[in-house]
């Protein structure tokens, strides 16, 4: 049977890809932003996952202003790099998992969740951009992904306890996957940052530690944090850690923290990681 | 599932949006309001639509439905007048890119700062949230 045997929180920030496909990710700039992705660079390649569940929010590339889904599953066998505006990155293409993904959909809107099912979908840097991070700059990308995207632009957003609740149906749809799949899960975005008006640059080193410690935690109390929460403390844009508790809701009640990091800046926003286990 | 307390009230929820200082919470008024604008921008992913907004920006502005003063804005590149008028900074974007312009410095142009000084916030650790969260409650 198929299994999510561990999740990740990671920013996705463009200029994280950029400095990747230019060769500046061991300048003074970016170099501690990377060398804290070095340890799971390494956990990764060893850990081997068939498939990627990756949650993400597409930034107005595959979705216009006119159709605005709230969960969106990518069904598709292949997406291409989306341009955003400076050309497609010059990363591989991404390969899909349509027979899991299509069992996920199937199996989550029979527990309830209406989701929008998308076959054809290019993926932007919410998505490419981790898929660099963890596995640098291979020919081929070293697993299938399940492209899973969130509108966390148009409010209201899903909340942090719908998110979490999603995660746990995702994990009950792939432990009833027959083939036998090593499924990692990965929640992407955040962590504190704001891209609009005055307020622009706004950023919480102390609350986004007190995230990271939540997601630690042997309980679900961060499910509960309301978005205006998010809003105030973390900049506009940091309500994109809602999608790190789909990630956190689908590995259980108890986790083990393999790794976390946290820097600021990259450019407007502050980075931060976690890698997870769920605790036998 | 658990939810433990009741949903809060949509008016009481969409009040609270409006109470963050130098903000503009993409709602459905504003995603309302701004859709023009917003799909106007999307246009520009594409080069050939580039190409001809970059030869004449208000012959290109005339082919949409969208006001006058956003049109003004547009041409002044002022974003903050933009988000007012039902802008989204990931459409707004495409402007950025459009014009060359690095998102981080676009960004600084809707803060009382210069782009090296809001660098420098950055690099020196960002904005602090403190007298930040609230318009009413002052904190």
């Amino acid at each position: 049977m198929a299994r999510i045997t561990a999740g990740i929180g990671s920013s996705h920030v463009p200029l994280l890809g950029v400095a990747v496909d230019q060769g500046k990710s061991r300048d003074d700039y970016f170099g501690p932003i990377f060398a804290g992705y070095d340890w799971t660079k390494q956990w990764v390649a060893e850990a081997k996952p068939d498939v990627v569940i990756l949650v993400y929010n597409d930034h107005a590339s595959a979705f216009d202003a006119n159709i605005i889904p709230t969960f969106a599953i990518g069904c598709g066998e292949r997406y291409k790099p989306a341009d955003e505006g400076w050309g497609p990155r010059k990363v591989p293409d991404v390969e899909g998992h349509a027979d899991l993904a299509w069992h996920i959909a199937q199996s989550l809107i029979l527990d309830d969740f209406d989701m929008t099912i998308i076959n054809e979908m290019d993926v932007d840097h919410g998505l490419t951009v981790p898929l660099s991070m963890m596995f640098g700059q291979p020919v081929a990308w070293p697993c299938k992904v399940v492209p899973l995207a969130v509108n966390v632009v148009t409010y209201p957003v899903p909340s942090g306890n719908r998110c979490w609740a999603l995660g746990e149906a995702i994990a009950r749809a792939v432990a009833s996957f027959p083939e036998d799949l090593n499924v990692q899960i990965w929640g992407t975005g955040g962590m504190s940052h704001q891209l609009q008006g005055p307020r622009a640059g706004l950023l919480n080193r102390e609350w986004d530690n007190r995230f990271l410690d939540l997601l630690e935690a042997d309980d679900d109390a961060v499910r509960h944090i309301p978005h205006i929460e998010y809003l105030r403390e973390t900049g506009s844009e940091g309500i994109e850690m809602v999608m790190w508790l789909i990630m956190r809701g689908a590995l259980g009640k108890a986790v083990k923290r393999l790794h976390r990091h946290y820097h600021i800046p990259c450019s407007n926003t502050a980075i931060g990681h976690i890698v997870l286990e769920p605790a036998p | 599932m658990s939810d433990p307390a009741p949903r809060q009230p949509i008016h009481d929820y969409l009040a609270e949006l409006e109470d963050i200082p130098g903000t503009r919470i993409f709602t459905a008024a504003r995603a309302r309001k701004g859709y023009w604008i917003n799909q106007f921008a999307m246009s520009l992913m594409k080069a050939d639509n580039r190409a001809r907004f970059k030869a004449d920006e208000r012959a290109y502005l005339d082919e949409w439905t969208i006001s006058e003063p956003a049109k003004q804005a547009v041409l002044a590149r002022d974003y903050n007048a933009l988000l007012d008028l039902g802008g989204n900074v990931y459409f707004l974007s495409k402007l950025f890119s459009t014009d060359g312009l690095p998102f981080a410095e676009a960004v600084s142009t809707m803060t009382d700062m210069s782009w090296p000084e809001y660098r420098q916030m950055m690099l020196d650790g960002g904005r602090s949230p403190q007298g930040n969260r609230s318009i009413k409650g002052g904190y």
